[in-house]
């Protein structure tokens, strides 16, 4: 018997809020942190609206010591550092200056890639013959576990320090990881998250693929479209989450407050077979992914209260509204409430798993499930599927009592996570 | 003169890269960078590039080999720019 993991702490750095305060409040309201970026049209980008924490400096220069800041150049490090540093205080946990670290802590903190503005300042120098002036911080704003490293020399921590990628998975699949390590007695408690870098060298990609919408850049608030019949694409997004998961009795000795239960959850992967491929899902795979999330919870599909989807507001939403509905085998009434945060702040890619991860803990704690944006005329196929009643367009009071919680990603992977409500 | 304001210019640079247990007051000519002042080595690159920049000079590789004190920046900073 492995041991009970709960969630003790919170903390986001999201494009329609920053902060647990701020951030509960956009998710209630419908708020929108998505905007037009007057960058993206100087570069000519089809999709011209975007969704990025708006970090003010002063903000920064609460999470950052003067030295760190110097030549700081890697926005998903800021937005990690921000949400990261939140949960552990959040947790009650204090930032030890032992000379010692803390052996039963540590970080999974993923990202797809980090530090991209940094990378081509550097780029610049070494073509103009400059390598000499890269200075001392290219390499650890650069490299995918940067974030994790900046944030476990943060708290000092001692136990495993490392950095997930599994693309728009990637959130969602740190959480499982930290699960893991807590369930197996591996640690007393581990700081999960991720996240993702703003600017047009992450974006520009989706742009080129044609995936993003193109017909809402005087029209940002609606450009997203999750669940909708006319969605056209998903909104490019960044940002971070993170979640601070500890066994429960670390918890209980601690006296610290708990958000929720993690109950456990699945990963896999299509294999890029049949249906699957490097950008498409293999839905026998995604279907077997919540069956087996289901079963490793040691629930019943019935228990299921909320679904907080991956549904990113392209032509695959009705194909994941339809894996939810065959592995659980419920539909219509019977189908539980689903929705989707990526209406108010688009696709925040590496980092959607943990924000919106965060945003599901959140409903248990306010007892709501937060209302879906820009789904007012639902997708005939999943109107099919679902009683509209279930996809509410505006926040609701309701006790959730188990959420669970997808996330789907390049290359084929999956991951499904399970929250409950926290009794003992 | 120039030598007062040199060192002045010298300190504020070096005092953003100071540990929490040193102190600007800590900081004299004779201080070494990285067993007095406890300055990371790795920062020390940089240092030396905030140098070439407040002064306008280039630093090579053995320049900085021999950057061990205070004083010694003082005097390779002395000797560049007179080259300039």
């Amino acid at each position: 018997m492995g041991k009970r993991v709960v969630i003790t702490g919170l903390g986001v750095c999201a494009p329609n809020g920053i902060g647990i305060s701020d951030f509960t409040t956009a998710l209630q309201n419908g708020k929108s942190g998505i905007r037009f970026q007057p960058q993206l049209q100087e570069l000519k980008f089809g999709c011209q609206v975007a969704a990025e924490p708006l970090v003010k400096d002063n903000l920064v220069n609460q999470y950052f010591t003067p030295l760190q800041l110097r030549g700081l150049n890697a926005s998903g490090i800021v937005y990690g550092v921000i949400a990261g540093t939140d949960a552990w205080k959040d947790a009650g946990l204090s930032i030890i200056e032992d000379s010692s670290p803390d052996w039963d802590s540590g970080v999974i903190f993923g990202t797809g890639i980090l530090g991209v503005d940094k990378f081509r300042e550097s780029i610049h120098l070494v073509d103009d013959k400059n390598v000499r002036r890269l200075g001392s911080t290219t390499v650890s704003q650069t490299m995918a576990s940067g974030i994790s490293a900046y944030l476990g020399g943060i708290f000092g921590c001692g136990n495993q320090v490392t950095t997930n990628s599994s693309a728009c998975t990637t959130g969602t699949e740190g959480i499982l990881m930290a699960y893991d390590r807590i369930h197996s007695g591996k640690a007393k408690r581990m700081l999960t998250g991720s996240c993702s870098d703003s600017g047009p060298y992450v974006w520009g990609g989706f742009d080129a693929m044609r995936i993003l919408p193109r017909s809402y850049n005087d029209n940002p608030t609606k450009a997203s479209r999750p669940m909708s019949a006319d969605a056209a694409g998903f909104v490019p997004g960044s940002g971070a989450g993170a979640l601070v998961l500890e066994s429960l009795e670390s918890a209980m000795e601690r006296g610290a407050r708990i958000y929720a239960e993690v109950l456990g959850g699945a990963v896999n992967s299509g294999g890029q077979r049949g249906e699957g491929t490097m950008t498409a899902p293999n839905s026998e795979a995604v279907q077997r992914c919540i069956s087996e999330a289901v079963m490793n919870a040691n629930i019943l599909s019935t228990d299921i209260d909320v679904i907080n989807g991956h549904l990113t507001a392209t032509a695959k939403d009705p194909m994941e509204i339809e894996n939810w509905s065959m592995a659980l085998k419920r539909s219509k009434l019977d189908f539980p409430f689903v929705n989707s945060f990526k209406g108010m702040f688009g696709h925040c890619l590496a980092a959607a798993g943990s924000i919106e991860s965060v945003g599901a803990v959140l409903q248990l704690k306010h007892n709501q499930v937060f209302g879906n944006t820009n789904c007012e005329k639902l997708h005939a196929d999943i109107e099919k599927l679902v009683d509209r009643s279930r996809i509410p367009t505006q926040t609701i009071n309701y006790t959730p009592n188990i959420i669970a919680k997808a996330s789907f990603g390049f290359g084929d992977v999956n991951a499904c996570v399970i929250f409950k409500r926290y009794s003992d | 003169m120039a030598h007062k304001e040199n060192y002045t210019i010298l300190k504020d640079i070096i005092k953003i890269y100071l540990p929490e247990d040193v102190s600007v007051n800590d900081i004299s000519e004779d201080s070494h960078f990285i067993n007095e002042l406890n300055i990371n080595s790795a920062n020390l690159v940089d240092v030396v590039l905030d140098v070439e920049d407040a002064f306008d000079i280039r630093l090579e590789n053995e320049d900085m080999d021999q950057m061990q004190t205070v004083k010694d920046a003082l005097q390779i900073v002395d000797k560049k720019i007179s080259e300039k």
